[in-house]
């Protein structure tokens, strides 16, 4: 039974007035998952026993008349670059395909407590490097919407998986667009907190000044009791905010209360809007009319230093990731080349043969900036510009309440269609890797499809740690464009 | 344009054995990707401080704790996914020859 019609407040509901228990949607849910995942590839790893364990723990406190948690029930997919204690955690990489984590991250930890069901474990890129989910070992996934597209990348999996109904919702992670492009061209919310709004601990490091968990679901006000639920200080993260997670969902609520979203300042980034695909262009100015007939002010602000936005993001992503990944060499993480006879031998067989070919190419280029001669040429070039980056958006929302615009210059492209091009693959996270840059908080929400049926996301953008303000937005176009 | 001869000292400094194939590939890939990355020479940064992460107001102490024992992994579970362990210890290719 394919969990698409499920909210988790609708679980909740369910589960209190008895309609069915937290075991029997667990087992249904993973029944469907098995029956229906080998048209996506979309789990890497089913969890029946860890699932049914915490639906039974679900179950025995409603029984005691306990709460159990602002999750209960809820069926949960994590990626797989997300360490789960017990449960297979392979990155998408042939180098940790049997690795069992020995510890849980703190966001799984947060899900589970708050009675989180978690089914399985999704499909990425490996080591979450890649826009497609092409560079996954274990196969790539496929969109739901259209079998034969890409699901964008790198957290396509969590993203097909609520798409296809295989999951309520689901965690991925965002270095430059990882869970807002996949959200757009699976036609689902995709969530990137503020910068140290939700702990990292126990996510795989990729390039750690720019790496993001956030949720994926089919509502908005899913994404956010999600986020309630993984937000907040962690002793675990340094890097981990210690400013108080507010009540996003009650805050909906109040929301809804008072007027929505009139009066609000609404930016539209011209730089935005210069060589997009025509129908998606056409469907983001169909969302801002939406917006205006809300009541936003809708006005112009300029990002001057997005066109540099890729450039730089590929240098310090690239130069963090491969000291991030020096950690793979044969001696801890399970894969180890049998050839080699000495330790330099061994680090480096073990290496070519683990990393795929977008792994390889990042340690190369990171490798090669860091290097002596080219450092301040290129990495610490590019921390500056990153420092001009942040300071248009942070110039941009002094003006304005938000940032609206695509996520994506396309939909969902073909498998294979650009996998020989790293460069114009780059190209497509043009609109999301500012997001990260900055580090502030941004969704990609479902604005319609195009003639051919393919997704399309609407980006918001707000001030740092101002996630409330977007829900709201969010939710009130969600409203008036679905009603 | 990136050589050959330097995606070798690269890939030295990765720790990549890579194949001849890929070196050519390599440094097809990366001159393109680095083509590309000369943009940012376009921008004048002599006044710009470097960003290296993303800082909020705190107390300059506020991510520091007392130093106290807490339990940790155990030596078993540390080594289970180690490829080649023996007596509690991670074993590698031997690297001092007697």
């Amino acid at each position: 039974m394919s969990l698409a019609g499920y909210s988790i407040d609708s679980i909740r509901a369910g589960l209190i007035e008895k309609k069915f228990s937290a075991e029997e949607l667990a087992r249904e849910a993973l029944a469907y998952a098995e029956a229906e995942n080998p048209k996506t590839n979309g789990y890497l790893t089913l969890a029946p026993e860890r699932a049914l364990a915490a639906a039974q723990a679900v179950d025995q406190k409603i029984a005691a008349g306990q709460d159990p948690g602002p999750l209960a029930g809820v069926p949960v997919a994590v990626k797989d670059v997300i360490v789960t204690r017990g449960l297979r955690t392979t990155c998408g990489s042939r180098l940790l395909a049997n690795y069992i984590p020995p510890y849980d991250a703190t966001a799984v930890i947060r899900l589970e407590q708050a009675g989180g069901v978690i089914i399985g474990k999704t499909n990425c890129d490996e080591f979450a490097m890649g826009s497609s989910n092409e560079n996954s070992a274990f196969g790539p996934v496929r969109n739901p919407a259209a079998l034969d597209r890409v699901p964008g990348g790198s957290s396509g999996g969590s993203a097909a998986v609520v798409a296809q109904g295989t999951a309520v919702v689901s965690l991925g992670s965002d270095t430059g667009g990882s869970i807002r492009q996949p959200a757009s061209f699976c036609g689902v919310n995709g969530v990137t907190p503020t910068y140290g709004r939700v702990s990292r601990y126990g996510l795989t490091a990729f390039a750690s000044s720019l790496d993001h968990i956030g949720p994926f679901s089919r509502t908005v006000r899913d994404s956010a009791r999600l986020l309630q639920v993984i937000a907040g200080r962690d002793e675990m993260d340094s890097t981990s905010a210690f400013a108080p997670v507010p009540d996003y969902v009650g805050l909906l609520d109040s929301a809804a209360l008072d007027g929505n979203v009139r009066g609000k300042k609404i930016g539209l980034p011209k730089q935005f809007f210069e060589g997009l695909a025509s129908e998606t262009g056409d469907l983001i100015l169909e969302a801002v009319g939406v917006l205006k007939k809300l009541g936003c002010e809708v006005r112009e602000v300029d990002l001057p230093h997005t066109p540099y936005a890729v450039a730089c993001y590929y240098v310090i992503a690239t130069a963090e990731a491969s000291s991030n990944l020096a950690r793979f060499d044969g001696v801890r993480y399970t894969s180890r080349a049998d050839s080699a006879s000495t330790l330099a031998d061994m680090y480096r067989v073990t290496r070519n043969e683990g990393f795929g070919a977008e792994c390889k190419r990042r340690i190369m280029l990171g490798t090669y900036v860091l290097s002596a001669g080219y450092y301040d040429a290129y990495y610490l070039k590019a921390q500056k510009v990153r420092a001009l980056v942040a300071r248009d958006y942070a110039q941009a929302l002094e003006q304005v309440d938000a940032i609206v615009g695509p996520v994506s210059p396309h939909p969902a492209f073909k498998i294979g269609e650009l996998v020989d091009d790293p460069v114009a693959m780059y190209l497509s996270d043009i609109y999301t890797i500012t997001g990260d840059l900055a580090g502030i908080p941004c969704m990609s929400v479902p604005c319609g499809t195009t003639r051919e049926g393919l997704p399309v996301g609407l980006q918001i953008f707000t001030r740092h740690f101002a996630e409330a303000e977007m829900f709201r937005l969010a939710e009130a176009y969600e409203r008036a464009s679905t009603s | 344009m990136i050589s050959e001869q330097d995606i070798r000292r690269v890939a030295e400094l990765a720790n990549l054995a890579l194949t001849e194939d890929e070196i050519v590939r390599m440094a097809r890939d990366l001159s393109g990707i680095l083509a590309h990355v000369d943009k940012l020479n376009e921008l004048d940064t002599s006044n710009v401080a470097p960003m290296a992460q993303v800082l909020f107001e705190a107390e300059e102490t506020a991510t520091l704790r007392e130093d106290r024992e807490k339990p940790c992994l155990s030596n078993h579970d540390a080594l289970a996914n180690a490829p080649v362990a023996g007596a509690g210890y991670f074993k590698v290719p031997k690297v001092i020859e007697r």
